[in-house]
């Protein structure tokens, strides 16, 4: 028989750019997002929502809704069966106001009826009267105690001080700053969306949501239905993205009461401009920082004040709070600190998670003081953050050993070693210069500048939290199926599952188990940590299987199990010639496992702020070319080079894919992105105003990972997602302020703070 | 609701007599966002798009090419509009994004008439004319007379706004906008400049800083009285800057969500002082 050639596919195990399961879906649009769903007999329900950021409700009167034909039920405070309030760390938040209004956009009733038209006349005709109160919306006030409690839990959410080291010291460079940071959007594009159906019996229901973390959901829900976790299912919807906005409740248990008291299906889903209004946002802040450093500029001490603007409800501000201020020293040696944190309560938008967490404020203020350092020691940005890298074994300011891998040098000089853009030639595409489309400005008008930005960002949950995931694997006639809570909410754990199971297992078939509650929990698609923890999961319930494979071969063959091994999809005899195919070996059986992950403990913080409360650290850097027309305040970021500390490259698309993605985002923060808040009234709840990169805004993007086995981590890979959009933005802000001269410590850069 | 789908525009104009509140619908980029904020409910529409009469360019005079108000943004980016009124094909370049400008259309900017309407000011540059017709009558609008206000014309009910002239002038004419990102943004400030090198005049026209779009005749009057505009002249820095604190005086720029009056003003001085110095590069 001739030889034939056969091409074979590279098998798509860890280390492959093995493709989405739902990337062609999402493509052609159609992936099914929760959006999308649909029952029989389904009602649509929908928020009325509070015009005021602070008023005492005086009456509602729901009647005239009630007799709108089409309008089913219309649920208030009243109606909640269980706890009235939820929330992720402290449950201060009500499920509908019943007594006050503390922001504007706060839900006050629900409807359920035949039609989303029908349900939005019916909240037109529900009458609440309010007694407008003025708002607390500066933070200082809520700090001062100038203001009367806007919540029985008081107007501080958390203060937490850093007291490390000599308290008195000094230096010759002492250099300081006021940051201010303004409030972000996460502007995932798939909106707040889920299907409520009731069981038949009317004691329970299944809820199909789009979130990030479906039993913290279920535990909230439970709370205020007043139903035990048993009689709740909770499945994940298609998500389109996340970055923080989906971990707290939002439309889950108006949905589920509505289900409950209609007694048929109800579907619920945010506008655009009510999304804004429906979830948390990243925490506006003003942070000041002192740096003192010696005369070759290293860090002697560093004072710093943050106060950080929580909004009307808890949130996760406190664990915001922690972040921000345990990374004060950025990925820097600091052996002295003062350090004092605020989170606050005010009237206006509630705010929380959003990927980076805390960290981003931080890491613009201590950024911005590394370049000034710089400057009053003569030394470029890149010298000035190579004396002052961390290493593997520092301390850090809360007293914690940094024991994770810390290429911090390497990423610097790995970022340096990117060559630079070429410099813009004597005809450039004018689209391409700031102003864009808008043909603003000439060649002649541009100013290239050049800033670079470091970052350290924590993994994982901190400050003693158990964080855990769970998942099982099944491995039946070759075909492995995995079974896990972990939401996806576009970062790629359906692709990674998989490669996990076919480079432990010697599979190729891997069949995910539909995403819901039927298991233990996956923890939160956060903090940069699926890969680490469920990816921990899967991996360690496919070991699991595999050491069962082995006896039963073993058994089967009279071979030691201890000597097999997997080989592509064979199972081997290391030191013998027994070959033989994993569908053969598992032929006939059914080998199940399921494994929890955790990560090692960690402490809560003492008075003065020392614990080792943080699981692990990863480290980026960026440097940003950006042109700016100084005449116009305009900007063009024209190119970031970064290097990351990934640990390993676990999938090459997925990865590049977060680092890209983050980038923008940060863009975004650096240039554009704000929702501008006036009086406790959002002023631009609309994509119309609230602007987002476009592709001509976005920047090239020249990455480099840096792999070095963590080994700490289950497959040596540490969590991305974070760190490409923390140190982007102070980068992109110092390129701004290089290329003209002027200081500006405020973000997002408004083309006015560029030229007037 | 009820959707009138015209195939001919004496459809269109019996309809929209017929029908006191009947909404006019072209591509639907300003009006859609209306309904679906709830901030007007429509109970009857006719749309207009499948009238060709509306979708087309066409060269009835020399000198002059009238633009039917349904044609698309993305085609009046082509030729032949691109060479012979360069203004309005960047003008329509600046428009929201590629989906918006293949629907969007002149008729839709002059039936809006926001104040920050990307092709306005080419229309206030150049003089345009704006042909509406009703059922039983015709009559043509300078552009300058059709614009009252913030969202207002001087469109009737059973007007529809059929296409616009604009002159084909021989000298440089460009169009500059800003907004806080580099595409498919609202403008926080626009200017058109026509450098109209046969009757050596230069026209400057404002967008987003006032009630409505600010012709700028001082500036205009002080730069033709002091100063060579034929073709071939040159223009100092000096000039430049002059003639852009000319033109930003005559703004009248507010605070806002987008931005603040005093950046708008100051916009507006960089923009007409750079489009003056490259027409006469």
């Amino acid at each position: 028989m001739a030889k034939s050639s056969v091409v074979t596919k590279p098998r798509d195990i860890l280390g492959n750019s093995a493709l989405r399961p739902d990337g062609a879906h999402k493509v052609q649009g159609s992936f099914e997002f929760t959006s999308d769903l649909h029952a029989e007999n389904m009602l649509w329900g929908a928020t009325l929502r509070s015009p005021h950021p602070y008023a005492k409700i005086m009456s509602i009167d729901t009647s005239a809704a009630l007799a709108l034909p089409g309008v089913h039920c219309i649920i208030t405070a009243d109606d909640v069966p269980g706890k009235s309030t939820y929330g992720l760390i402290s449950s201060d938040q009500p499920v509908f106001a019943s007594d006050y209004v503390r922001y504007m956009g706060e839900p006050v009733a629900a409807v359920a009826a035949d039609h989303p038209e029908t349900c939005r006349r019916a909240l037109a005709l529900i009458v609440v009267v309010y007694e407008v109160l003025a708002p607390l919306t500066n933070p200082e006030d809520a700090i001062a105690g100038s203001f009367d409690p806007i919540h029985p839990d008081g107007n501080v959410i958390r203060h937490q001080r850093i007291v490390r080291g000599d308290q008195n010291i000094s230096g010759p460079i002492v250099v300081e700053g006021e940051y201010v940071i303004g409030m972000q959007d996460q502007a995932f594009l798939g909106l707040e969306a889920a299907l409520a159906i009731p069981d038949p019996d009317g004691l329970g229901l299944h809820l199909h949501v789009a979130t990030q973390w479906l039993h913290e959901d279920l535990t909230q829900i439970s709370a205020c239905l007043s139903l035990p976790a048993e009689k709740i299912r909770l499945t994940l919807g298609g998500v389109g993205g996340a970055f923080g906005a989906r971990e707290d409740i939002s439309l889950q248990v108006h949905c589920c009461l509505l289900a409950l008291k209609a007694g048929r299906p109800i579907k619920m889903q945010y506008s655009r401009e009510e999304s804004f209004f429906g979830h948390v946002h990243r925490h506006p802040a003003t942070i000041f920082m002192r740096h003192h450093a010696d005369a070759n500029g290293k860090i002697v001490k560093i004072d710093a004040r943050f106060v950080f603007d929580g909004g009307a409800y808890t949130s996760t501000s406190p664990a915001v709070l922690i972040n921000g201020i345990t990374h004060t020293q950025g990925p820097y040696k600091c052996d002295n600190a003062t350090v004092d944190g605020y989170a606050v309560r005010t009237n206006n938008p509630p705010c929380g998670a959003m990927r980076g967490f805390g960290v981003v404020q931080a890491c613009f203020a201590h950024e911005s003081q590394m370049d000034k350092i710089a400057v009053a020691v003569g030394k470029s940005p890149v010298e000035i953050r190579l004396i002052n890298a961390m290493v593997t074994g520092d301390p850090l300011i809360t007293g914690q050993i940094m024991e994770s891998v810390a290429p911090v040098a390497r990423c610097i000089t790995e970022t340096d070693a990117i060559p630079l853009p070429a410099l813009m030639g004597e005809t450039v595409n004018e689209l391409s210069l700031p102003g864009g489309s808008g043909l603003t400005a000439s060649r002649s008008h541009i100013v290239r500048g050049i800033g670079w930005g470091v970052s350290m960002k924590n993994l994982m949950y901190s400050e003693g939290f158990d964080d855990f995931a769970t998942a099982r694997c099944t491995l039946k006639d070759g075909v492995a199926s995995l079974k896990f809570a972990t939401s996806e909410v576009g970062q790629g754990f359906v692709t990674l599952a998989p490669q996990i199971a076919r480079s432990v297992l010697g599979v190729d078939e891997v069949i995910l188990e539909p995403i819901d509650t039927q298991i233990g929990s996956a923890g939160s698609t956060s903090a940069s940590r699926q890969t680490w923890m469920s990816g921990g999961a899967v991996d360690g319930a496919c070991r699991l299987v595999r050491e069962r494979l082995f006896h039963h071969v073993g058994k089967q063959h009279s071979i030691d199990p201890l000597r097999l091994v997997i080989d592509g999809t064979d199972v081997i005899d290391q030191v013998g010639t027994f070959r033989y195919s994993v569908a053969e070996a598992s032929e006939g059986i059914e080998i199940s496992e399921t494994f929890e992950h955790h990560h090692r403990a960690t402490e809560e913080l003492d008075a003065n702020g020392q614990g080792n409360c943080h699981t692990a650290f990863a480290f980026v850097a960026h440097r940003a070319v950006v042109d700016v027309d100084p005449e116009l305040g305009l900007v063009k970021v024209v190119q970031i080079a970064t290097a990351q500390d990934v640990g390993r490259v676990l999938n090459p698309l997925s990865a590049i894919g977060q680092l890209e993605g983050g980038i923008a985002q940060g863009l975004g923060l650096a240039v554009m992105e704000e929702i501008i808040m006036q009086n406790g009234k959002v002023r631009n709840p609309s994509f119309t105003d609230y602007l987002l990169p476009t592709a001509l805004d976005a920047p090239d993007v020249v990455a480099v990972m840096i792999e070095e086995y963590e080994p700490q981590a289950p497959l040596g890979a540490k969590g991305i997602g974070e760190p490409p959009c923390i140190s982007v933005t102070p980068a992109i802000v110092a390129a701004i302020r290089n290329a003209i001269g002027k200081n500006i410590e405020r973000i997002p850069v408004r083309p006015q703070d560029i030229c007037l | 609701m009820t959707v009138i789908v015209a195939k001919e525009l004496t459809t269109a104009l019996t309809a929209l007599r017929e029908h006191a509140d009947a909404r006019l619908i072209q591509g639907g980029t300003d009006l859609m966002v209306e309904i679906n904020f709830n901030h007007v409910k429509p109970t009857t529409m006719i749309s207009l798009r499948d009238i060709d009469s509306l979708r087309t360019i066409r060269r009835d005079q020399p000198g002059m090419l009238s633009i039917g108000s349904g044609v698309p943004y993305s085609i009046i980016e082509e030729e032949p509009v691109l060479s012979d009124i360069p203004a309005l094909s960047q003008a329509a370049r600046t428009v929201g994004s590629p989906q918006i400008r293949a629907a969007g259309s002149l008729g839709g900017n002059l039936g809006t008439c926001s104040p920050a309407g990307d092709t306005l000011p080419v229309m206030f540059a150049l003089d345009a004319m704006i042909h509406l017709n009703t059922l039983d009558s015709s009559r043509v609008v300078s552009i300058h007379d059709f614009m009252t206000g913030v969202k207002r014309s001087v469109r009737q009910h059973d007007e529809i706004i059929t296409s616009i002239d604009f002159p084909i002038v021989k000298g440089w004419q460009g169009y500059s906008k800003v907004g806080v990102r580099n595409a498919m943004v609202i403008s926080v400030a626009s200017t058109c400049l026509v450098a109209d090198h046969e009757n050596a005049t230069v026209r400057i026209a404002l967008g987003s800083v006032g009630p409505t779009i600010i012709r700028c005749r001082e500036a205009e009057a002080w730069l033709k009285a002091n100063h060579d505009l034929s073709a071939g002249a040159s223009i100092s820095l000096d000039i430049a800057g002059e003639f852009g604190k000319r033109a930003a005086a005559e703004s009248s720029p507010i605070d806002d969500h987008r931005s603040t009056a005093a950046y708008r003003r100051h916009a507006i001085s960089v923009l007409a002082s750079r489009l003056l110095r490259k027409a006469y590069q």
